[in-house]
């Protein structure tokens, strides 16, 4: 049985004379215990939006939220706040892209990382200390028991995304959702915050959602890989299919037009044409038709269904890139 | 080789950091451009890489003056551009634009798109002949893709592509022979980036720009660049041909940082060694003595932190590398050694807290 399985999830943003913001347009996907599971896709396609879903944390109002969320039994959708409070810091963890807003400014780190200790393990306030310091060590911050006196704005954002892990991972969750955590660190950085991530979820079986844009971390993280465009998935693959073998038409744009280190200096990238912006959100066909080189007549008016390929995979395409000529 | 439009030689800019009541007091200084000498030949893209905040910003500012130089040469076709002034500057202005990063930030909101463009033919009294302006915007516009209708529109109504189409404009309507790009294309996704990339080549090609690019993409970078300049800490570390740099990086920094790109392929990912950094990098208000690489660097020895390593020539390939050992490293003579991380302070004048504990490249959780 999946750890979470996210079922037609879909959430609509309102706004007063405006018209209604389909921001997750069907969101399905399953997450096993231990598995690292990917989503890509490029900014606004609404991966942010489906974490913030996931964990309960959009705001009240403005905004309607439909399908299911099964964490184990329960669908997290319909829990009591008190309740989704408590699985919140117990069995999910979550990590942001900007660890400054996540970090209480004014309270010493080590205490932020103690109170969820004391809160969801039953610590006291002593022990809660001690582990703490346990924890920035874990997480690779320097001279940990000096750092648990510090506040957020005295360290470097790598070593506030490391506290912000530490917190995270203080009850061992079951499942960790980290929304780009590495966009706004340098790339060195971002090597090693990877690094530490891995580790973490290898030695602790912690289940790992990983959220970006960047299809390097992808390769190098995920097990299975759900590419977003505009609120839906398109495709879904085991890491090694996806990028052998992409068979939508935007997966395979889009791993054609980044340029790769390991490739010679090129002439021309591969281009995309249009924008995201080009979409026609009312529209019941596909999203990507104004954008597709392979666009048919019946990508045009009728929804087009995600239907399952190879592997465990699925695809959302009427017409999708051969397999030979994918690889 | 063609010969150099832009020659730097040993450029700093060092920025001082004012305390007391009146900000009256200077403290100490940041060495943000700390003795950076490069030539930049015609015709050519020179891509400038490093982590943020070690400079490359301010060595393109530097270069056009748009920040006075603490002392060093620049020279552009000949002219000794520190010696200008007034109005020579200005007219030389021209010759030089840039491109930013944020296409959103760098454009006002308030201006249409033609009076955008008008505003740099003004400042250099071409906007005189009505017709001729015309022509000029139209051309311009087309030259990178956008109907001579979006004159009457706002930054707002574009999108981030279309935004950098219009700043790239904006840099080109005044007929530049250099455009220093900073960070052109990271504000943008991929898809984008890669129409932002390609149109950058072909005004190359059609116009016969020179670029200098600086970006801390490095895939990017090989993929635009001839030629690649490493930069940490305020000082060029490395510099050699695209290619080169990619087959044979020699500063332990530029091995780092090529071993830290991710690339999209998991089969290279799984295979790939990853030479890890520990920490962050230091102040520039208080750089390490001698090797600035030296805190991190996992080679370094006694001399490291004696002597500054000056960028040399390191063979006929003409690749240049400041380090001290780049033979023995290479040559695998001298082996890696564990660093211990130090802890950096995020307010640039605080010095580092040397001598902090061990960072772990694995770490175990503590037990329950
Ligand atoms: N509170 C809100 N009210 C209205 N629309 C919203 C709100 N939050 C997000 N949206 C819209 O929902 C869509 C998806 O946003 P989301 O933040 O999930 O994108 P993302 O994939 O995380 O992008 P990025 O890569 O830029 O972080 C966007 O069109 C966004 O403008
Ligand atoms: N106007 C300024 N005053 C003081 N410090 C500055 C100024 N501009 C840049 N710096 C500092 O100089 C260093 C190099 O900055 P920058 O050139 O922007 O780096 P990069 O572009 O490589 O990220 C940084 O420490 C930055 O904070
Ligand atoms: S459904 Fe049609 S338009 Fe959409 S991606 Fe597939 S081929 Fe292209
Ligand atoms: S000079 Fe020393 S510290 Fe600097 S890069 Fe070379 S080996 Fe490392
Ligand atoms: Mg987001
Ligand atoms: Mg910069």
């Amino acid at each position: 049985m999946p750890l979470l399985d996210v079922r037609d999830l879909a959430v609509v943003f309102h706004r007063k004379g405006a018209v209604p913001v389909r921001a997750v347009d069907g969101v399905s996907f399953t997450v096993e215990p231990g598995q690292t599971v990917g989503l890509v896709g490029e900014s606004g396609c609404g991966k942010s939006v489906t974490s913030l879903a996931i964990m309960g944390l959009l705001p009240r109002r403005g905004n309607t939220v439909t399908g299911e969320v099964r964490f184990e039994e329960a669908d997290l959708l319909t829990l009591r706040p008190q309740d989704l409070r408590d699985r919140r810091g117990r069995d999910i963890g979550m990590i942001f892209q900007d660890p400054l807003s996540s970090l209480n400014p004014v309270i010493p780190l080590g205490l932020q990382v103690a109170e969820v200790l004391e809160r969801h393990r039953g610590r006291t306030r002593q022990a809660a200390l001690r582990e703490a310091g346990g924890l920035l060590d874990a997480v690779g911050i320097p001279d940990p028991t000096r750092r648990l006196k510090e506040f957020p704005h005295q360290l470097s954002g790598g070593m506030r995304q490391r506290a912000l892990i530490a917190i995270a991972l203080a009850c061992r969750p079951r499942l960790l959702i980290a929304d780009e955590p590495t966009t706004a660190l340098d790339v060195t950085i971002q090597a090693q915050i990877l690094t530490l991530l891995k580790d973490l979820v290898d030695r602790s079986g912690t289940a790992l959602v990983m959220i970006t844009h960047d299809l390097g971390v992808v390769a190098g993280l995920c097990d299975t890989v759900n590419v977003l465009y505009a609120g839906k998935v398109v495709e879904r693959a085991a890491r090694h299919d996806l990028f052998a073998e992409p068979r939508h038409p935007y997966t395979h744009g889009l791993l054609q037009s980044v340029p790769r280190l390991d490739a010679d200096r090129g002439g021309r990238l591969h281009q995309i044409r249009g924008s995201v912006s080009d979409n026609i959100p009312w529209s019941e066909g596909c999203a990507f038709a104004p954008r597709c080189d392979r666009v048919i007549d019946a990508c045009i008016g009728e929804t087009v269904p995600l239907e399952p390929v190879r592997r465990g995979g699925a695809l959302r395409c009427t017409n999708p890139v051969p397999q030979e000529v994918a690889a | 080789m063609s010969e150099a439009l832009v020659e730097i030689e040993d450029l700093k800019v060092h920025f001082p950091i004012k305390s007391g009541l009146l900000f009256d007091r200077t403290v100490g200084h940041v060495y943000a451009v700390d003795g950076v000498s490069l030539r930049i030949r015609r015709g050519e893209t020179y891509g400038l890489v490093g982590e943020s905040g070690c400079g490359k910003s301010t060595l393109g500012r530097g270069l056009l003056r748009l920040v006075e130089p603490t002392s060093g040469r620049i020279t552009f076709d000949g002219t000794d551009v520190r010696s200008l002034k007034g109005e020579q500057m200005r007219r030389f202005r021209r010759r030089i634009q840039m491109v930013f990063q944020d296409p959103l930030a760098s454009l006002d909101p308030r201006q249409s798109v033609e009076s955008l463009l008008v505003e740099g033919l003004k400042a250099h009294g071409l906007h005189r002949d009505k017709a001729a302006v015309r022509d000029r915007l139209r051309s311009t516009l087309d030259s990178v893709g956008l109907p001579a209708s979006v004159l009457n529109k706002y930054p707002h109504e574009f999108s981030g592509g279309q935004r950098q189409r219009i700043g790239i404009a904006r840099a080109l309507v005044l007929g530049p022979e250099l455009i220093v790009a900073d960070e052109p294309v990271s504000a943008l996704d991929v898809s984008i980036q890669a129409q932002v990339v390609n149109l950058l080549g072909d005004l190359q090609d059609s116009l016969g720009l020179t670029y200098l690019v600086i970006a801390h993409d490095l895939a990017v970078v090989r993929h635009i660049s001839d030629t690649i300049g490493v930069m940490y800490l305020g000082s060029l570390v490395e510099e050699a041909d695209g290619d080169q740099l990619y087959e044979r990086p020699l500063h332990p920094y530029t091995r780092a940082l090529l071993s830290a790109v991710p690339i999209p392929d998991p089969y290279v990912e799984d295979r790939r060694e990853r030479i890890l950094l520990a920490g962050d990098l230091p102040s520039p208000a208080a750089p390490p003595s001698g090797c600035r690489f030296r805190t991190r660097c996992p080679w370094s020895q006694d001399r490291c932190a004696r002597e500054r390593p000056e960028l040399r020539v390191f063979d006929d390939s003409g690749q240049r590398v400041a380090c001290h050992f780049a033979e023995e490293i290479r040559s695998g003579a001298l082996r890696m050694h564990e660093v211990r991380a130090e802890l950096v302070r995020p307010d640039a004048d605080s010095p580092p807290d040397v001598g902090a504990g061990l960072i772990q490249t694995r770490p175990d959780l503590p037990a329950p």
